[in-house]
């Protein structure tokens, strides 16, 4: 008997499948995401210092990761680093640091302006009331500086859930890769998988990003009051 | 007495070469108003800078209590709250409240229990007509009402010198009052205050003396009837004729 097209989705444990595939993604971005706002605040600070030469370094990695498509900076750590220079990294290593390293330079800049736009009589005013320079920055210059950068933040963040689309390339096991495997395996008995499953992992991705880019406007129109 | 605060042949320049503060000897007494006026880009504010040392200077000593403070080091700290500063721009932090722009400096800095400094900085709000707004935050206050919370935040640091720089020069006329009154009850009470103002009626009342400053010196030091009436120097008067407030004469 031929299967309606949908049955596909509910044979087995196939959506649980597709489920664990988007978290495996989902988890790249989140756990990239992670470092490159620690290590973000920490080059988008170090931006801000008046260094020929910390500006020139950090100019040109900035222009790198923006030329560079993910995917080659992909392939490259995956094929290029890991297999040529005998470190053994997982696929799922290999995206997270490529993202950290993508995410790290774009929260860089966005910190670096949030910064800069923080008027310098606040750091004054930090300072006359006797605040050490790290109390000014923690209390006064950061919170300020969270506020301008969160909506950027956020549509960053949903970038990278996107481009975790592109890791199924190095073989990491995501919810594209599960969805080829389902309609792999359901090929003769289901021809309509295809758009079921591809559907459905659209449906997927916009679950997930819908609410953070729906967040991120919020926040760009409270910031605008 | 002894002055409180002092500085000795004082120098700044901001480009190495050309000197904005030329040789400064400068002192005030505790309790006492002194308020410092001349042209714009005479280097007042660049003074008061030096003296709550946000501004490093080239040459000089600045002395505190007699003692003389070291320029770098961890001491600055606790200089600084003992020499509050408030500026001309409305310099609240915008991401707090106004309770909680009174409460970080105490107890970040001071690291005084929240309780106490919040009965001292309603008791001030009180006074100062602000009790009501403790809650808002500073884009809900008008200019005056800043520059109140901002007199407010460097009293609660219990400074033994305020130094207040053009703090009506952004207001409004109609906001200017409210702010020089609190000014002028501080100075009653005998709050040491060195004050930069352009506002020429309210610095003859409240200065106990008034320096005249142009081109990087101090041009002439007298006390307020002496100085507005009878300046001695002809760029004194110049200056206070750009001023055109017949209350003076009287
Ligand atoms: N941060 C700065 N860098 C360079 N020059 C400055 C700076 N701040 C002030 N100046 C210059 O120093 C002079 C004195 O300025 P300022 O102290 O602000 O004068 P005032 O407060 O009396 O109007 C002005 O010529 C001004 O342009
Ligand atoms: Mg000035």
């Amino acid at each position: 008997m031929q299967d309606l097209g949908i049955q596909v989705l509910f044979r087995g444990n196939n959506f649980l499948r597709l489920l664990e595939g988007m978290w495996a993604a989902l988890r790249i971005a989140l756990i990239a995401m992670a470092l490159s706002v620690l290590l973000g605040f920490l080059f988008g600070m170090l931006m801000t210092i008046h260094n020929r030469a910390i500006q020139c370094i950090s100019r040109i990695y900035l222009e790198t990761v923006r030329i560079m498509p993910q995917l080659v900076l992909l392939f490259l750590v995956y094929f290029g680093a890991a297999k040529h220079m005998g470190v053994n990294l997982s696929g799922e290593m290999a995206s997270i640091l490529v993202f950290t390293f993508w995410g790290t330079a774009e929260m860089g800049d966005l910190v670096r302006s949030a910064l800069i736009a923080v008027p310098t009589h606040q750091y004054e005013s930090g300072a006359a009331l006797g605040m050490k320079k790290w109390q000014t920055y923690f209390y006064i210059v950061i919170p300020q500086s969270v506020r301008r950068l969160l909506p950027s933040a956020v549509s960053l963040l949903t970038r990278m859930i996107k481009t975790t689309s592109l890791v199924v390339l190095i073989g990491v096991v995501e919810v594209v890769k599960v969805g080829k495997q389902i309609i792999d395996a359901s090929r003769y008995t289901n021809p309509k998988a295809a758009l079921w499953v591809y559907g459905a992992i659209f449906l997927l991705y916009f679950a997930v990003c819908f609410p953070f880019s729906k967040l991120a406007a919020v926040l760009e129109r409270k910031l605008a009051e | 007495m002894e002055p409180i605060l002092q500085t000795k042949h004082l120098q700044k320049s901001y480009d190495g070469s050309h000197q904005i503060l030329k040789d400064i000897n400068f002192s005030i007494k505790q309790g006492e108003v002194v308020v410092i006026v001349g042209p714009s880009g005479c280097g007042k504010s660049t003074f008061l800078k030096c003296l709550n040392m946000l501004e490093p200077m080239d040459r000089g000593e600045i002395y505190l209590d007699g003692k003389s403070i070291e320029r770098e080091g961890k001491n600055i700290s606790l200089y600084r709250q003992k020499v509050g500063m408030v500026f001309q721009s409305y310099e609240l932090f915008p991401h707090l409240n106004v309770m909680d722009n009174l409460l970080l400096a105490p107890r970040k800095v001071q690291k005084r229990k929240k309780e106490e400094i919040q009965k001292e900085a309603e008791t001030l709000l009180l006074r100062v007509g602000l009790w009501e707004k403790r809650k808002a935050y500073p884009r809900e206050l008008s200019g005056g009402q800043k520059q109140r919370v901002a007199i407010v935040r460097a009293l609660l640091m219990h400074p033994e010198v305020l130094l207040l720089d053009e703090i009506t020069a952004a207001l409004d006329p109609e906001m200017v009052r409210e702010v020089l009154q609190v000014v002028q009850e501080l100075a009653k009470e005998g709050m040491t205050m060195v004050i930069v103002t352009h506002e020429m009626k309210f610095a003859k009342a409240v200065a106990d003396r008034v320096l005249f400053m142009d081109g990087g010196i101090i041009v002439e030091e007298e006390n307020p009837q002496e100085f507005f009436v009878y300046p001695k120097t002809d760029r004194a008067k110049q200056f206070l004729n750009t001023f055109h407030y017949a209350a003076l004469e009287i």
